[in-house]
């Protein structure tokens, strides 16, 4: 028997219609949910391209009783509206939903400009912000419920791409997904996004080269799984943070956080993004010239492990 | 020290030949707050009859309907000129005169921008440019649900300087939300500067107009004038409001109208009573404020 899983339009729509307090909203970016003004009506809004005011009237909404979703691309609706998401959402602690495109290495090849790379270090800097990240379309649209119900803030990741690895435990809020357990003596990799996908084709290259690994999908970057990461320090000899981030702030800051606030030492190998911006090119091909392809991976956790 | 009466009833104030008397006493109560600390006494005192006006003769909204629904909402999107709110407040009843004793306190939540801890406040503001958007959600709803009530944004005309309050324009008239009712206390300066001089902003009523907001312009601080322009809301049917009130800095006390240099001031208890005596009429004498005035 196959099973379709929903994709996130179509999430969104039963939510919708479902709750009718929620109200769908974008700042002219309407690729993933362009079947929605016809669905939703006047509970559709679309307010040009200004995501200030797109937050702006999220919150004058949620001060009403709405859940609003609000969509952008991620590096406008982070960077561009921050101050207002921070002052008007933060402050507020209000249930404003931002739904981030393309973020990360899935800007491709839009270049710096459009790169969310920062994105999750700036979000999880405010207070009550809830940051979730999920690996593919299917967990997007799993989550989708749990984010709309929750009474806090929330940034997701967007990321429609079809799921790969498949997922051996119900989303939840806050708890990271173990994909693969390890053994000890071996690495623990730690990873979020579609990168899920990369990660667990290093694992299988790892395995082949006799080389235990745990892998862990994060999922929800703020509530973090501190459970889940310490778990790994005592589960495997290195644990090896996977991103399309910037290191600064994002979840290599957030292993050290944890583990420094638990006690706990070992070996942590970061592979993120440092120095700059990565090179625009279709995803592929980015993910071969930055090193994040299952191969380049597995090569690089091996060199770090040994 | 001068002590402040206590309060009026709440509809013995809203009498149109009430006013002037109820924001003397506003003014009282601002410049009481100018002191142990300060606060931004002159965008506080160009807006107090604009706020008194407002919560007298226009906005349906009583202390016993501050969370109803159906209210009127009032965003003070110039959020240092809280002193205006709160006293006004404290005059109408929304809010207990004692709080105000604990101004500049961690025993209270009463400081130089505003925030929901204090009653009637609708949302925190300080950070300019915010509120338009803001409001405009509200106003948004409010029609999404079939409500009448109505929303007012007080803007500093400094604030207009911000990016965000046109896009907000934009949108507010691309919705035609003819429920939200913008009010420019146009007192004429930035923080330190007058607005003419560094980004000017005439012919002000023709950039709202150009961004398709009707527009009235009104003496700020006369309530005659001021019945006319809040009257017959929206001044079109379709397009939101824009009353730009024409207002001087510091008004009431000559010795701090219309200065940049007495933007946020921390009066000495010498100084806030020869302000007093200014307010009524009587001259501010030979105390020097000039050491006094911070930031």
């Amino acid at each position: 028997m196959s099973h379709t899983p929903p994709s996130y339009q179509a999430a969104l729509a039963a939510l919708a219609s479902a709750n009718p307090d929620l109200i769908v909203m974008t700042a002219e970016n309407r690729a993933p949910i362009r079947h929605l003004p016809a669905a939703l009506g006047p509970r559709f809004v679309d307010v040009g391209i200004c995501e200030q005011t797109l937050i702006g009237a999220a919150a004058g909404l949620a001060l009403r009783g709405r859940t609003p979703v609000v969509h952008a691309l991620a590096a406008f609706l982070t960077m561009r509206a921050f101050e207002f998401i921070r002052t008007d959402v933060g402050i507020g602690g209000l249930p404003v939903k931002l739904i981030g495109y393309i973020p990360g290495f899935l800007s491709e090849a839009n270049g710096p400009t459009h790169q969310a790379i920062e994105d999750v270090a700036l979000m999880r800097g405010i207070p009550g912000m809830q940051v979730v990240c999920p690996a593919d379309g299917e967990e997007l649209a799993a989550a989708l419920p749990a984010i709309v119900a929750s009474p806090a803030p929330c940034y997701v990741r967007y990321n429609p791409l079809p799921p790969e690895v498949p997922h051996v435990t119900p989303f939840t809020l806050g708890r990271a997904e173990v994909i693969s357990e390890g053994q000890a003596g071996g690495v623990a990799l730690l990873t979020y996004g579609f990168l899920l996908r990369e990660a667990a084709r290093a694992a299988a290259l790892l395995a082949e080269r006799g080389v235990p690994v745990r892998l862990v999908d994060l999922r929800t970057l703020a509530p973090i799984d501190e459970a889940a990461i310490v778990a790994a320090a005592g589960a495997a000899d290195l644990l090896v943070t996977i991103e399309d981030h910037f290191a600064t702030g994002g979840l290599y800051s957030i292993v050290a956080e944890v583990l420094l606030s638990h006690g706990v030492c070992c070996r942590v190998h970061p592979i993120s993004l440092g120095a700059s911006w990565f090179k625009p090119a279709l995803l592929p091909e980015v993910l071969d010239y930055e090193g994040f392809t299952g191969a380049r991976l597995a090569a690089r956790v091996l060199a770090a492990w040994r | 020290m001068t002590t402040l009466a206590p309060p009026l009833a709440f509809d013995t104030a809203r009498d149109l030949a009430a006013l002037p008397a109820l924001a003397l006493r506003v003014r009282e109560r601002i410049l009481h707050l100018a002191t142990g600390g300060g606060c931004f006494v002159g965008a506080s005192l160009s807006c107090a009859d604009l706020l008194v006006h407002l919560y007298t003769r226009v906005l349906q909204v009583t202390p016993g309907t501050l969370t109803d629904p159906g209210r009127d909402y009032l965003f003070l999107s110039k959020g240092h000129d809280v002193p205006a709110l709160y006293a006004t407040f404290v005059e109408l009843g929304f809010l207990a005169p004692a709080r105000l004793s604990d101004h500049l306190s961690t025993r209270d939540s009463i400081y130089w921008h505003p925030n929901r801890a204090v009653p009637g406040v609708e949302f925190h503001s300080g950070s300019l440019g915010h509120l338009l958007s803001v409001a405009l959600g509200v106003a948004y709803d409010i029609r999404l649900r079939g409500g009448t009530n109505r929303v007012f944004v007080v803007l500093g005309d400094g604030e207009l300087d911000e990016g965000s309050i046109w896009e907000a324009c934009l949108v507010a008239s691309a919705l035609q939300l003819d429920n939200l009712i913008a009010v420019v206390d146009r007192n004429e300066f930035q923080a330190n500067v007058r607005t003419e001089e560094l980004i000017p902003l005439e012919p002000l009523p023709a950039k709202f107009r150009a961004f398709g907001w009707a527009c009235r312009t009104v003496d700020g601080h006369c309530f005659e004038r001021l019945e006319e322009a809040f009257a017959d809301l929206p001044a079109e049917p379709g397009r939101p409001t824009v009353v730009v009130a024409r207002t001087v800095r510091g008004k009431g006390c000559p010795s701090l109208e219309a200065r940049a240099d007495r933007w946020f001031v921390d009066l000495q208890p010498e100084e806030l009573a020869a302000c007093l005596t200014e307010l009524h009429g009587g001259s501010f004498g030979d105390v020097a404020i000039e050491g006094r005035v911070v930031r």
